[in-house]
């Protein structure tokens, strides 16, 4: 810190941001490799195998491809809406990046801001994540996106409440909203460990924030086409690929920081680097979220919103008043 | 919520865990793909492919220009226009040869007619499978694409070769053969003789 104490904060911002913008976008093109691999694997296929050794140049050929794709706007559709609504999605994905911590050494936190009430800043820019996806469901002037947008808006509702009741019961424990200060409550007990009716309705909810199998109803191929990006084509449509995936890193980084102890090693074995540690656990969950895009089938939209409002909303909030109990009686 | 409905959506997270456990494990099978144009499946070694007219030992032409395949088609695909040979220049060994010999593929069936028909074992099927062309007219195979050239030698028929499979398939999968290759097909009378002289070539 001492070194960078004459740099200007504006550049240690800006260079902070130009490694992790590259950090995500190269673990967002691997995630996809990983994901289509791990999908062929357990459904007995090689995967992707053809561009490079073992396929590994796939989502190089995958980006050329979309780039030179033509970009259509259907006549029917909100030019300007339909034309902003991929940024929107990849922008709110993005800049959750910017308060996420990766690991801690003396000479501080490895986050771009350490932010007080980072928790609630990630959960305010997810909330307008959905934007992205409504808005360009809408603008499309036609009817299967209309239907996709309106399926991830009311989705989106009932899953967040659960979710964000979830890290209720964290925030007590660690008796902060800064992810660091989470982190840091978390040397002795992870918490999943106290919290495991929490961690367990965070992930379910997790899947229905990021629209993923079996809660991808948004975009539900058998059903809606593409759901809301079914008229989405070229570089858009990659944009919107990107946003989905970077999600899913999004929702993975947040497992590992609230309830799997973030950076800190398990056992004690601190001869790792806790960055080490972290990407360890994040990639366990995204292959959490594959595994389970390979075993079960989508729900029924009335058993998703049953599901939601009915079992998870009630037993997150029982899970916060024990907690809350617990803490203020001990 | 009634007890039972509790027991059951308990149950039922029980199996959702079954199923992971089964996704889980299939992604340690062995996967049953062959990388196709690199390796290539063992065929039956008297597999019907693409078809080829053999030579005597002494590089003359087997065909004789009798006909009989054309009229033993089924599918009227193969034409043949004998001519006499010429005493000084002979194509086949006998009186007459083939001077045309064409087999239009696309209506080919691949059901070996011909090469039963045959007097002189000249017209046989091989494994050969790959004849994926662009154009309609690529697929009337005359003698220039079926008479095997005279500095390949004469060899055995293709049912006959050592495991049945003509050098030019590449590498071969390792994979269970529907047939045993040593033991070869048994399913016509050929198949008998077909042991015998195999014990022979293996002896």
């Amino acid at each position: 810190m001492t070194a960078l104490a004459s740099v200007p904060l504006w550049l240690v911002v800006l260079v902070k941001s130009a490694i992790l913008l590259l950090v995500v976008v190269t673990t967002f093109a691997y995630a996809m490799l990983a994901e289509r691999k791990v999908l062929g694997w357990m459904q007995l296929r090689p995967g992707p195998n053809r561009v490079g050794p073992w396929g590994l140049m796939q989502p190089a050929a995958d980006a050329a491809k979309l780039m030179l794709k033509e970009d259509l706007t259907p006549k029917t559709a909100d030019p300007l809406i339909y034309r902003l609504a991929p940024f929107i999605s990849l922008l709110t994905a993005f800049s959750v990046y910017a308060v996420i911590p990766f690991g801690s050494s003396a000479s501080g936190t490895w986050a771009i801001g350490n932010v007080n009430a980072g928790i609630l800043f990630i959960l305010a820019i997810t909330s307008i994540g959905v934007y992205g996806i409504s808005l360009g469901g809408w603008a499309s002037g036609s009817k299967y996106p209309l239907l996709g947008s309106v399926r991830a808006t009311a989705q989106m509702i009932s899953y967040e409440l659960a979710m964000s009741l979830s890290f209720v019961g964290v925030l007590i424990l660690a008796g902060t909203t800064s992810l660091d200060g989470i982190v840091s409550a978390q040397l002795r007990w992870w918490f999943f460990v106290p919290q495991f009716v929490g961690f367990i309705i965070y992930i379910i909810t997790a899947v229905a924030e990021t629209n993923r199998t079996p809660f991808d109803l948004v975009e539900a191929e058998t059903e809606l086409v593409g759901g809301f990006h079914t008229e989405y084509s070229g570089l858009r449509f990659g944009l919107f690929f990107i946003a989905e995936y970077v999600n899913m890193l999004t929702v993975s980084c947040i497992a590992t920081l609230l309830f799997f102890g973030g950076w800190n090693a398990p056992f004690g074995i601190t001869a790792v680097p806790g960055v080490v540690w972290f990407i360890a656990k994040v990639a366990c969950f995204l292959f959490f979220y594959m595994w389970l895009r390979a075993t079960l089938p989508r729900l029924r939209y009335d058993r998703l919103m049953a599901f939601g409002w009915k079992v998870l909303l009630p037993v997150a909030t029982l899970n916060l008043m024990v907690t809350a109990a617990v803490v203020a009686l001990r | 919520m009634k007890e039972t409905t509790v027991r059951k959506n308990l149950f039922n997270v029980g199996a959702i865990l079954a199923g992971l456990a089964i996704t889980f494990k299939y992604m340690f099978r062995k996967r049953p793909t062959i990388q196709y144009p690199s390796v290539k499946k063992q065929h039956a070694p008297r597999f019907h492919g693409l078809h080829e007219l053999r030579r005597y030992d002494d590089a003359k032409e087997r065909c004789i220009g009798c006909e009989l395949c054309s009229s033993a088609c089924p599918a009227n695909a193969i034409t043949v226009i004998g001519a006499e040979n010429a005493p000084d220049a002979r194509v086949s060994p006998g009186e007459r040869h083939a001077a045309r010999y064409e087999i239009d593929e696309l209506r080919c069936i691949f059901c070996g007619m011909c090469e039963e028909a045959c007097p002189t074992d000249a017209i046989v099927l091989t494994p050969r499978f790959e004849m994926a062309d662009f154009r309609r007219g690529s697929f009337i195979y005359g003698k220039d694409r079926l008479l095997v050239p005279p500095d390949a030698g004469v060899g055995a028929a293709p049912d006959e070769r050592p495991g049945g499979i003509p050098g030019d398939l590449g590498r071969v999968a390792k994979i269970k053969s529907t047939v045993d290759i040593t033991e070869g097909y048994d399913a016509t009378w050929r198949g008998e003789i077909l042991k015998t002289q195999r014990k022979g070539l293996a002896g």
